[in-house]
């Protein structure tokens, strides 16, 4: 037995080897987020008359292992916009603590005060969309990225519907209806059936939107192997933000899969 | 053995972390598995008249086979006075990395506007293509993967086009196609703008040929022939489609258009 606190934990010499100590070196150069490592799935999101609705499934995957089965990936910032990420979970803590600060700053600002005046903070959707695209391409500058993919949902300064992304790289843009990860091959063909455009999405009432978001996660769930039918969703309008983070499946059939032939333990 | 060897060891368990030996580092530094550049694919095109400049580019963005979103503006006014740019006289073009595309469209922005702050004109598109060819270079070791093209009206009053490469080459031009469909739409534009192989009918065989005169094209004619090259590269290529965005720079400023592609 090896008394000494650094050998505990450790995978023993004599059965596995001698421990690569490359991994613990303090020199060399520095390591950084080089893949993603505890990951969420597809977040989707589709704007409507009078707001943006956002989805996301409550797991998060360590590869192939469903590892955190109560994971909310869903984010309210000041009350008036919502923050969905896909990816990495540890980056998307740490935005989430980013976030928290700007938040606390932002009411300093100012935001307090005109809260009293039914006003809600000072930074909107919008910008709070500039503000992580900054973030992230910063990040992909320095070769330190944040490996996510996140949606901005919220109201733009004029009040309208705003629906955005970023990405690793810092890619930023906006669509009537966005999907990351397998939910843009999976989900975003049924959302840009109900808005394909922005003149489609305005005409969308909130219970047909929430219809479509509730189904395309049903499809999700039935596809993406990394998926849950437990799930987060939020609505945001000039009211503010309706979220509910433990949302189930409903009406799942199965039966189709008992027709699937040509693959698994399945062999005619 | 080693394996029953209760010391600590220079290749074993040591006392802390930093006292692990040096010598067990890789050889070199190791791979870094993040690439910071994709390709959204679309593509732009610019055309310079006798008195006038037309650039375009498609809107839809892309990665992979995904379309990200269907309206994505890849051409922008530059330097106006306000960040409307309703005063502006300079017209940008990027396209490739969209997010390095953004970067630089911004910097370049606030330059000119920081020109026009301190010298109380706005810059000339000489002045303004020039400054955009250092700032490319200025990053060669980590490029803006852009291929930029920048249009307006010179001293002269007469259309102007510089065409970039990411790393700042540049040169003036007539005419330049950039982005995804550039292979496709450029070919079509030496033809139909600098009229290469074309030849009176008739004027001989061989040497003898004669090349058809060279003229300015008219705005409208320029207008059609932007819209026919994008609906070409359309038809044979993916990553380009949607919208296409027409931006006419005259002396009487800016004109915008936006005219449907197809979405398939």
């Amino acid at each position: 037995m090896d008394h000494r606190p650094q050998a505990w934990g450790r995978p023993r010499d004599d059965v596995y080897g001698a421990y690569d100590y490359s991994y613990l070196q303090s020199g060399g150069p520095k390591q950084m987020t080089q893949s993603p490592v505890v990951t969420g799935t597809s977040v989707i999101g589709i704007k409507f008359k009078d707001g943006v609705i956002l989805a996301a499934d409550n797991l998060a995957s360590y590869g192939s292992l469903a590892r955190f089965t109560d994971v909310k990936r869903l984010r309210v910032f000041l009350g008036t916009s919502v923050v969905g990420f896909g990816g990495d979970v540890s980056d998307m803590q740490y935005l989430d603590r980013h976030l928290n600060e700007l938040a606390i700053d932002e009411s300093y600002e100012g935001g307090g005060a005109q809260e009293e005046h039914g006003e809600k903070g000072k930074l909107n959707a919008a910008n709070l969309h500039t503000y992580l695209h900054k973030l992230m391409y910063r990040r992909r500058n320095d070769f330190d990225p944040l490996w996510n993919q996140v949606l901005v949902a919220g109201l733009d300064a004029a009040g309208k519907p705003h629906l955005s992304s970023v990405d690793l790289r810092g890619t930023a843009f906006t669509s009537p209806s966005l999907a990351t990860g397998f939910g843009a091959a999976l989900a975003q063909p049924i959302m840009r059936k109900y808005a394909a455009t922005e003149e489609d999405a305005a005409r969308l009432t909130r219970d047909q939107a929430v219809k479509v978001v509730q189904d395309c996660m049903k499809v999700l769930y039935y596809r993406d192997a990394r998926s849950l039918d437990k799930y987060s969703i939020a609505v945001v309008t000039k009211d503010g933000v309706e979220l509910k983070e433990d949302e189930q499946l409903e009406k799942q059939s199965w039966a189709f899969a008992e027709q699937i032939r040509g693959y698994g333990t399945q062999t005619v | 053995m080693a394996m029953f060897s209760q010391n600590p060891l220079m290749n074993g368990p040591n006392y802390s972390f930093s006292d692990a030996p040096k010598t067990s580092a890789p050889e070199g530094s190791r791979e870094h598995r993040f690439d910071p550049y994709t390709d959204n694919g679309g593509s732009t095109l610019a055309i310079a008249g006798a008195d006038f400049a037309i650039m375009a580019g498609d809107t839809r963005l892309t990665s992979g086979y995904s379309i990200n979103s269907r309206h994505h503006p890849k051409v922008f006014k530059i330097g106006g006075t306000t960040a409307d740019q309703h005063d502006a006289t300079i017209v940008l073009s990027v396209v490739g990395f969209a997010a390095d595309g953004e970067a630089l469209k911004e910097r370049l922005d606030s330059i000119c506007k920081m020109y026009r702050y301190r010298h109380g004109k706005p810059m000339s598109v000489k002045a303004c293509a020039q400054r955009l060819s250092t700032i490319l270079y200025q990053k060669r070791f980590f490029p803006y993967y852009a291929y930029a093209i920048l249009g307006g009206l010179d001293e002269a009053g007469k259309g102007a086009v510089y065409s970039y490469d990411p790393v700042g080459s540049y040169e003036r031009e007539q005419c330049r196609a950039g982005g995804a469909a550039a292979s496709l739409i450029m070919p079509f534009l030496d033809n139909q703008v600098n009229f290469k192989n074309q030849y009176v009918p008739g004027s001989g065989e061989g040497h003898a040929l004669q090349e058809r005169e060279r003229r300015p094209l008219s705005r409208n004619e320029v207008e059609i022939l932007v819209k026919d090259a994008f609906d070409g590269a359309v038809e044979r290529h993916i990553e380009v489609g949607d919208g296409l965005q027409m931006m006419v720079i005259t002396s009487n400023g800016v004109e915008e258009i936006l005219l449907p592609l197809k979405k398939d």
